[in-house]
């Protein structure tokens, strides 16, 4: 629970710091890095995580300079700022797979933030480890500690931290005082703490006799003296009570009195049986009632994944079944206004709409990804001492939550290369017209029923002859092949390959763009590179959106079944033997609308036998993002439908031009083409 | 089964506006007329809480409180007293027969109800 409160705290710490490198001055923003890092803390405190409450603690603490504006932030402090953001995220993870962590690093990172550090006043010490005596409280309540979430600067500003000594004696319970109840008015001013000094705590055997009990208030609170006060009103002349004020705090208590009421009452029952003859049912209302509910919480729902996968995969089963019903509904010849027909029409609305709802459960933006790879490219700039920053493009596009997963290796693996391998040092920038910090784009963009992610970088570009000299002394291809410069860009992809000249921190970790590529195919995805000399290169990841359904065009091609995702489809053709041109050999165009648009006939990509005898021709317009229109030839159109996608990798291996097989209505296997590799190897 | 609050007081005004008001705040409400009468439902209704006048006939609120406190019955439930006029003494005086609080009328009701759950939760 507290992890993943931690995860997305350590998310939105991250996004609070790029956002502060922007614009230094946003008290929002520090607020929320404050408030992020402080809840961290807290949670991390509930679970005795005391390594990263020291850590938390500082830097929190720095940020409340930050926030009281003594400390102004300049590039260091940024620079600090964001490392002890990485280090956090570091400790969390460490006490969260339960590993040591690099006690280097910690202690580096302190070193930075400690110049920044004031003196802490004593005080502020004694009140976390006052706090922490808490930690005893059950830990399934800890479910209930709210996040601290947005309050107003002002409400904080004005808050006052009283501190109220209560002693409390026989005659109050006698005259139907419950302190319990007191408390429970108290919570409602404000944020308490209470202490019961359990040496007061009468014995068993001593409960009739004269006793007091003594309690440590601490109540943080917008209301002044007087008012916290009048809750005592019926008592302060009964038992000793004493309350001071402490000057304007800007800490708050880390346990809210939600969680100390649960303990109030496990302490308690001695003080309840005080009075012999009390009705219980007077003594104890409070269990029935709800804790004030301060915070509105944020509707959301945790799932466990798999449970997700779960109902993604029966929602497949549920499509093939209803596309076999379908089938078996066709055959009967039924009327098309019969009810079965309406109805099953109805089926097929319903299912398709689970599916998307389903499909959308999975889906999350891509920003948690992106946000990661600022911390790379950090790391990574420091390491080559070159200077780089990152921009990202389409944090909100969304995709299957695998895909985030799984790409975070080769992103960082792509984003280090880029760095090491593409940017170059500043000196070199500047005598080349460029700006001395490079920059690197990384986007998502929704294209064609694909994401594409593109990591680029502003730096030299490809260096084409060391990439073919090395391939060449490396053995990857002879001496003497004739290779276009995609293909050369290309070697980078080849296991082995390593293009800088000396092995360095980052790039000698015998990992290479190949281990990137198996990744990238793994998730059904392309990788490729295009390159300009001189000025950068790209690296672009094609992904299909979903892993699990999707619309497609039934198709034959040479008495085959196959399908072909309906976004990649332009447009459909029946054409007429006229309106094709043939140029040269066996090059072919159809002439559409004004247009020649080339041909490319998937039987023979495909290596089908097939004959050419057939007077007209169906073509399905296709648009690759490099080459422009084509004309898909195929031999007929069936149907369009949902098709449940089945990986072929884990079945069988990988096949250049089809992307994945279905299971159609009627129980055989299709084959899911994929035209963008088509039309890609026949321009190629 | 919800906290249960009896009233004793004289004035039949002051009985329905605590009804309206108690019974709005989600608790089971009922009234004694007068000390006596107040004595008798407490016997019957088995309250949480008792909220009493103080001038009434047949056993005033001192009375009230001192037999509720007696003895003979010995509650420690809580006891607000509910009254017109009161000063420093009499409030001593209240507090001495074993009055766990007090609210001066014309009552507010949000206060009543805050003192109610002070008491009873």
């Amino acid at each position: 629970m507290f992890f993943e409160e931690a995860e997305e705290l350590l998310e939105a710490l991250t996004e609070g710091l790029g956002e502060l490198e922007n614009d230094t001055q946003n008290m929002d923003v520090v607020n929320a890095v404050f408030r992020a890092v402080h809840s961290i803390k807290g949670g991390a405190g509930a679970f005795a995580l005391d390594d990263l409450v020291d850590f938390a603690h500082k830097f929190e603490t720095v940020m409340d300079q930050i926030r009281g504006q003594s400390l102004d932030i300049d590039s260091d402090l940024m620079r600090v700022l964001h490392k002890s953001g990485d280090q956090l995220c570091d400790l969390v993870e460490a006490a969260r797979d339960d590993t040591a962590f690099d006690v280097d690093a910690r202690n580096n990172t302190l070193r930075e933030l400690e110049p920044y550090l004031d003196e802490i006043p004593d005080e502020e010490i004694a009140f976390d480890s006052l706090s922490l005596e808490f930690d005893a409280a059950p830990i399934q309540d800890l479910e209930s500690i709210p996040i601290e979430t947005v309050e107003t600067d002002l409400e904080e500003r004005t808050k006052n931290i009283y501190f109220i000594k209560l002693e409390t004696n026989n005659k109050l319970y006698q005259i139907g005082h419950e302190p319990l109840y007191l408390f429970d008015q108290l919570s409602e001013l404000g944020e308490i703490d209470i202490h019961l000094d359990e040496t007061s705590v009468p014995k068993f055997n001593e409960l009739e006799k004269d006793h007091h009990l003594s309690w440590k208030i601490k109540i943080s609170s917008v209301h002044k003296e007087p008012e916290i006060l009048s809750v005592f009103e019926f008592i302060v002349d009964l038992c000793n009570i004493d309350i001071t004020k402490e000057a304007s705090h800007l800490y708050e208590s880390n346990i809210s009195s939600d969680i100390i009421e649960p303990n109030i009452n496990e302490k308690n029952p001695k003080i309840i049986n005080l009075d012999e003859k009390k009705d219980f049912s007077t003594a104890r209302p409070s269990s029935n009632q709800k804790p004030p509910e301060t915070k509105t919480q944020k509707a959301t729902l945790r799932v466990d994944l798999e449970r997700v996968d779960r109902l993604i995969n029966n929602v497949g089963e549920l499509i093939i079944n209803q596309a076999m019903i379908n089938q078996c509904v066709e055959k009967l010849q039924l009327p098309p206004t019969s009810q079965i027909m309406n109805e099953i029409e109805e089926y097929k609305l319903l299912a398709r709409d689970i599916q998307e709802g389903v499909m959308a459960i999975r889906a999350q933006p891509v920003k948690p990804l992106f946000q990661r790879m600022g911390r790379i490219v950090r790391e990574a700039a420091e390491a080559t001492g070159k200077k780089a920053r990152l921009v990202t493009i389409g944090e909100s596009t969304e995709v299957d939550k695998t895909f985030i997963e799984r790409l975070a290796d080769p992103l960082t693996h792509m984003i280090r290369n880029a760095i090491d391998h593409g940017l170059e040092d500043s000196i070199n920038r500047e005598d080349a017209g460029k700006n001395p910090v490079g920059t690197i784009h990384l986007s998502a963009v929704h294209r064609s029923g694909n994401v594409i992610l593109e990591v680029s970088d502003d730096g030299a570009g490809i260096n084409r002859k060391r990439v073919q000299e090395k391939a060449i002394a490396k053995g990857l291809i002879s001496s003497d092949a004739e290779l276009t410069d995609n293909e050369i860009d290309n070697l980078l992809f080849l296991p082995g390959f390593s293009t800088a000249s000396q092995v360095s921190s980052l790039s000698g970790r015998g990992v290479g763009m190949d281990v990137v590529k198996n990744a990238v195919q793994q998730l059904g995805g392309r990788i490729s590179v295009t390159s300009n000399f001189g000025k950068g290169s790209t690296f672009s990841i094609v992904l299909p959106l979903t892993l699990a359904v999707m619309d497609g065009f039934v198709i034959s091609v040479a008495n085959q079944t196959m399908v072909v995702p309906i976004s990649s489809i332009i447009e459909t053709v029946a054409a007429s033997r006229n309106s094709i041109h043939t140029i040269g050999q066996d090059e072919r165009l159809l002439f559409l609308r004004g247009k020649y648009i080339p041909i490319i006939n998937i039987a023979d990509s495909l290596k089908l036998s097939h004959s050419h005898q057939q007077d007209i021709k169906n073509y399905l317009i296709v648009k690759n993002e490099s080459f422009g229109a084509c004309a898909l030839e195929i031999q007929e159109i069936h149907d369009q439908r949902q098709i449940v996608v089945k990986n072929l990798e884990t079945q069988y291996c990988s096949i250049p031009e089809i992307s994945a097989a279905t299971i159609l209505g009627d129980g055989k296997i299709a084959l899911i083409l994929d035209t963008d590799e088509i039309t890609r190897r026949n321009f190629s | 089964m919800s906290t249960k609050i009896l009233a004793i007081d004289d004035s039949r005004t002051i009985r329905e506006l605590l009804r309206v008001a108690i019974e709005t705040a989600g608790f089971s409400y009922d009234c004694g007329i007068d000390g006596k009468d107040g004595i008798q439902k407490f016997t019957e209704f088995n309250p949480d809480l008792v909220i009493t006048d103080i001038n009434m006939p047949n056993m005033n609120g001192f009375e009230v409180i001192e037999t509720l406190r007696s003895e003979k019955i010995k509650t420690t439930i809580p006891i607000i007293v509910l009254t017109t006029e009161f000063s420093t003494e009499m409030k001593e005086r209240a507090r001495n027969c074993g009055a766990s609080a007090w609210i001066v009328k014309p009552f507010d009701e949000n206060n009543l109800i805050s003192i109610i759950r002070r008491l009873v939760g």
